[in-house]
């Protein structure tokens, strides 16, 4: 990533420690740009949330330094640090009325009365919830309660925006629909977001990069497609989407591709993506719908006996697990398209993929 | 209805107080606790035990609140005390209200050894025909012999801060702070009770009271002057002569006596009104009464038997073995200006004089 | 499948629904409803027999006390009869029969004793009743026709208008007497009420001392409590429980060995005394009183009930998730700001249940004042207790217990008002 315009947000090597033994976050360097909706992804306890916390004030960094418009800020207390936030659980203030809420931030800023309510109006409306000024947090539903977070977190127009997997406690699809109300909003304000979350199809479709976070490093840090495209690592690959992995030892590298031996048999030829030389051991990554079944013979690079083990119906398409070079929990999506293959458990086929949809990645072993 | 609630309330009032029913063999016994409890002890339960081994007496010390108790006994008509220890007012309230028998003293009560009727031997101690009296003790005052500036000889000096400067305690109540407020202020003594009959007379008492009441600890249990002497908070102060005499001569303070115008009044037995096994304790009643007992409870407390013809019996203190006499009320040298408690005048304006003392002391 | 025979099996066709057994679902549906109510019964019969036994009727039994006079009607029935023709304002005493009924009744009440009872109770109104019943009754039958001079001669108070003004005045079966005594008012023996002047007034100055005393506990407890409950409910369980146990340890240690702990700590030649003398910050002659007045209830008291305070603040505390303090601090509020604006409100069911519940036990508080409080110190309930165990007035102590009863359930349906009862939790 080029960095035309500076970036707003700027982590130099922070390292983050709780109890001086362990690091939590180790060695993080991260830009993010004016504008940009960067998503924090990973498991629990990769160290996502700390970052954040990092960056909103309520935790030291142990080491190293965040600049914000590139002034340092570990100094700077979190309310003056004029950023947004929206929490796991909303935090809405119970006592206080939705519009009481969106006017606290305005108030403790000292801005007059006229100017609060145009705000508070603006924000509310923002979020569809013109008519909710009075009611309390309690009376609203879970959906309205997260708007009403966000238009809190937005109301004194901060440049920056953190949200704590704010969707965290909403049913699928409300979570949805307010992942696309969320990304709206960032696309008509402009605000540079900072999401964090363990959902990788909530990350996949709001972020415009997203940080993929495992053991308190930053494993991959790119625009969604890339990242489920072009995995650079066995982490990433397998925790982006679905997955097929397949575990061999490298015997011969060419160029962009390598030939590796599948432990269970058979050698496949793969795109050399993190590679050691040959006979070290890899991770070959591919997706299960870029897995033809019964390609004519020789049209593709890859092909091998498979045996059906199972078929799950889930309308837009098969999902078929084969037995393939000695793993069987090989997965192929077949499209429920009128001539797709009609197979039955038991069958023997022929599974066949390119060699550019076949990345070798580091061993994950 | 009006009865069932009272004997609900009662019932639940009474069984907190009292320590469980007495079987056939046991006889309760109320009186004040500490050592007066314990010279009755030394001086009736145990020969009496002794000589009727069937017969186990336990002690309960509830005589602070010995009136309210016998009170909620009769309206839940449930008794579970034998005899009470009751001073004579308490003893007058209660023999008017019927919570406690009357006696015909000669018919159960000991003759004197010389055959004299206790009607007689008694005397004029017998102020209620409910009451056998059994001592005779009064109120006066001890004095930090080392740290007054001079030592007190009247009840003038009591009033006397520039003589005796310092703390001195009194009891918490009207009784006997009037009396003495009007002496000290030169009342002549057979007017006192007339004077303080009036608002004038009241007003007056007061007004003397006013002079002192800022260097006046007051206290509530007969324990405390004898505490605050010793721990030199008070210079002087009033209680009971029996409190005094124990830490003069059995805790060797540095305190005297000062005996001008001590109040007597009168302690004794009482019956209540429903008591359980009123035979047997008739016959412990007459055992404890008579002469020779009276003059051995004075071997451990100070406090003057109620008999005439106990006093040349009075001998010496049992473990001290002093001379008791001198330590007596009664004894000449001690009693020569007292005040007898009127039982008739207190009877009367105790609780409006208790009132105004409380409504005086939080001004 | 009930409902498929209930609509078929439909007999008379009067459109009852029936079950399958053919009984009308409503009745049915009636029988199980009742059974079920009859066992919730059931279940809460001991616990309300149990509340009527030892709350409501004691209460009530005190309500009555202190109104009820029936004393003086029973005793002496026939006088109050005949004292009904009497013009009390008429300055004359009473006719000849008044006395001959006075004397019918005395001589059956020294039979059955209840003269002095009459005595006593008359006392309140007026010194001097006590010993003018007990001397004339025990003297009654003596006493000979013509009755009114004879009685005049044995006692001279039966010759005063004012003794039978103030008879007549309380030979009703219900009086106002004690509540007029328990607000320092009194009648005049004609029956004008009248204030007690100043220096006789006692009772409206010990209830505004009780109350401002358990408004000043209550606030000092609240300091107290607020900052140990904030640590409590932010610190990690295993120490927080650590920290509970030395909160609750008053509750634990016997009432002596905490009012001597006290009095080491607080009496003249005490501890706190002895510390400011060698610090220097007092003279050796100036040492403060701080036991045995107001501030020994005050320090004692505070230290009792803060328990109380700190249990329900800890509780609503607990509650209040780390989150609020953040989004407050995010959203530009300094530390203080947040606290005040966002931590606090939502600490004020916690606030109100401990204020009430300390304010309410230190108002009816007794024994703690009576041990440490000597006479500054003393709150109503120790009259309360004076009245009911010395004094033997239990109609006035009923009528001061009536009053602090009332008084707690104005405040208690105040604090409905102004705070909501609801808005209470105690954890």
């Amino acid at each position: 990533m080029t960095d035309s315009p500076p970036p707003l947000v700027r982590f130099e090597n922070i390292q983050k420690s709780y109890d001086g033994r362990i690091l939590v976050v180790k060695d993080l360097n991260l830009n993010v740009a004016q504008g940009e909706f960067l998503t924090m992804l990973g498991p629990s306890g990769s160290g996502k949330t700390t970052c954040l916390m990092m960056l909103a004030g309520f935790e030291p960094a142990t080491h190293g330094e965040i600049f914000l418009k590139d002034q340092p800020i570990n100094r700077v207390p979190p309310h003056k640090r004029g950023i947004g936030m929206v929490f796991q659980n909303y935090a809405l203030f119970p006592h206080m009325t939705v519009a009481e809420n969106l006017s606290f931030p305005l108030e403790v800023r000292k801005m007059d009365k006229p100017e609060r309510e145009r705000r508070i109006n603006r924000a509310l409306e923002m979020v569809q919830l013109g008519e909710f000024g009075d009611r309390r947090p309690a009376q609203l539903s879970g959906g309205q309660a997260q708007r009403v977070a966000v238009a809190r977190a937005l109301v004194f127009d901060p440049d920056l925006v953190l949200m704590d997997e704010p969707l965290g406690a909403l049913d699928k699809n409300l979570r949805e629909q307010m992942q696309y109300e969320i990304k709206h909003i960032h696309e008509n304000l402009g605000v540079t977001v900072v999401y964090v979350t363990h959902d990788q199809s909530e990350a996949l479709t709001m972020s415009n990069r997203i940080a993929v976070f495992n053991d308190g490093v930053i494993q991959q840090l790119a625009p969604p497609e890339d990242l489920y495209e072009k995995p650079l690592n066995a982490f990433v690959a397998n925790f982006i989407g679905e997955n097929n992995r397949l575990l061999g030892r490298i015997t011969g590298v060419n160029g962009d591709s390598c030939t590796v031996d599948v432990d269970g048999g058979g050698s496949v030829v793969a795109n050399s993506i993190n590679i050691g030389g040959e006979g070290a051991r890899t991770t070959l990554s591919l997706r299960p719908e870029r897995v033809a079944i019964n390609p004519e013979p020789g049209s593709l690079p890859n092909i091998f006996d498979a045996n059906v083990e199972e078929l799950i119906y889930l309308g837009d398409h098969i999902r078929t697990r084969v037995a393939v070079c000695g793993h069987d929990d090989f997965v192929v999506k077949i499209p429920n398209s009128s001539h797709h293959a009609s197979l039955e458990v038991g069958n023997s086929v022929k599974v066949g993929w390119n060699v550019e949809d076949c990345r070798a990645l580091d061993s994950s072993d | 209805m009006k009865t069932l609630f009272k004997k609900t309330l009662i019932a639940t009032a009474v069984s907190v107080g009292v320590v469980g029913t007495a079987s056939a063999k046991d006889l309760v016994i109320v009186s004040w606790g500490g050592a007066y409890t314990a010279s009755q002890q030394n001086a009736y339960h145990e020969p009496y035990m002794a000589s009727n081994p069937d017969i186990k007496i336990i002690n309960d010390d509830s005589g602070n609140d010995a009136v309210a108790k016998l009170r909620a006994m009769a309206e839940a008509d449930n008794w579970s005390w034998h005899l009470v220890d009751m001073v004579a007012s308490d003893a007058i309230l209660s023999c008017d209200e019927g919570l406690i028998d009357e006696v015909d003293h000669d018919a159960i009560l000991a003759a004197a050894p010389d055959g004299t009727p206790a009607t007689e031997d008694f005397g004029n101690l017998i102020v209620s025909p409910c009451f056998i009296p059994q001592i005779v003790y009064s109120t006066t005052f001890g004095y930090r012999t080392d740290l007054v500036k001079a030592a007190p000889t009247s009840i003038a000096d009591v009033f006397d801060l520039e003589k005796i400067p310092g703390k001195r305690s009194l009891e918490k109540k009207a009784i006997n702070n009037l009396e003495w407020a009007l002496l000290a202020d030169g009342v002549a003594p057979d007017q006192v009770y007339d004077l303080l009959g009036t608002d004038e007379g009241v007003a007056q008492a007061f007004a003397k009271l006013d002079t002192i009441k800022d260097q006046v600890i007051w206290w509530e249990k007969g324990a405390q002057t004898p505490q605050l002497l010793a721990d030199g908070e008070v210079v002087m102060g009033s209680t009971y002569n029996g409190r005094l005499f124990s830490v003069i001569e059995e805790e060797k303070q540095p305190i005297a006596m000062m005996w001008d115008w001590q109040v007597f009044d009168l302690d004794g037995w009482v019956i209540p009104k429903g008591a359980p096994d009123k035979d047997e304790v008739l016959k412990y009643v007459k055992f404890a009464t008579d002469t020779q007992r009276l003059a051995d409870q004075a071997k451990f407390i100070s406090y003057g038997p109620a008999r005439a013809s106990s006093a040349p019996l009075v001998g010496k203190h049992a473990t001290l073995g002093i001379e008791m006499g001198p330590h007596m009320p009664t004894n000449p040298e001690n009693a020569r200006n007292t005040l007898v408690y009127n039982y008739e005048f207190w009877a009367d304006n105790v609780d409006d004089l208790n009132e105004r003392f409380t409504a005086w002391l939080n001004q | 499948m009930t409902s498929a025979t209930a609509t078929d099996a439909n007999p008379a066709g009067t459109g009852e629904v029936m079950t399958a057994d053919g009984v009308p679902l409503r009745i049915s549906l009636a029988r199980a409803r009742r059974r079920s109510r009859n066992r919730a019964l059931l279940l809460v019969a001991p616990l309300f027999l149990f509340v009527l036994i030892t709350f409501f009727i004691p209460i009530l039994s005190m309500l009555f006390r202190s109104v009820e006079n029936q004393i003086v009607g029973e005793t002496l029935p026939h006088t109050v009869e005949a004292l009904q023709q009497w013009d009390e304002s008429g300055g004359d005493l009473p006719p000849e029969e008044v006395y001959a009924a006075l004397v019918e009744d005395l001589r059956i009440a020294n039979e059955t004793k209840t003269a002095g009872k009459v005595g006593r109770r008359m006392n309140y109104e007026k010194s001097g009743f006590a010993s003018l019943f007990r001397t004339t009754a025990r003297r009654i039958k003596r006493i000979e026709a013509p009755y009114k001079e004879t009685l005049i001669k044995a006692k001279k108070d039966w010759g005063e208008l004012e003794t039978w003004q103030v008879l007549k005045r309380e030979s009703d079966a219900y009086t106002l007497s004690y509540y007029l005594a328990a607000v320092d008012f009194s009648y005049t023996p004609t029956g004008e009420v009248l204030k007690l002047p100043d220096d006789r007034s006692l009772y409206v100055g010990l209830f505004w001392r009780t109350i401002w005393m358990s408004l000043l506990i209550t606030v000092l407890c609240l300091i107290l409590a607020y900052p140990i409950s904030y640590l409590l409910s932010t610190l990690p369980v295993k120490t927080s429980n650590l920290l509970m146990i030395l909160v609750l340890l008053p509750f634990w240690t016997s009432l002596l060995v905490r009012t001597s702990a006290w009095i080491a700590l607080l009496q003249k030649e005490g501890v706190i005394n002895d510390l400011l003398v060698w610090v220097g910050l007092i003279g050796d002659e100036h040492r403060l009183t701080m036991i045995h007045n107001a501030t020994g209830t005050i320090v004692a008291m505070t230290h009792v009930l803060l328990p109380f305070m700190v249990l329900p603040l800890y509780s609503v505390m607990k509650t209040i998730p780390p989150s609020y303090m953040r989004a407050a601090r995010s959203l530009g509020a300094t530390p203080f700001m947040a606290f005040v604006r966002v931590y606090m409100p939502n600490t004020v069911p916690g606030i109100g249940a401990g204020a009430l519940l300390v304010f309410i036990i230190s108002i009816g508080y007794y024994i703690t004042p009576a041990l440490v409080g000597g006479q500054s110190g003393t709150l109503i309930s120790n009259f309360i207790a004076y009245h009911l165990s010395i004094s033997l007035n239990w109609g006035l102590a009923a009528a001061l217990g009536t009053i602090l009863l009332v008084l707690v359930l104005a405040l208690y349906i105040l604090y409905d008002k102004i705070v909501g009862i609801d808005n209470m939790k105690m954890g």
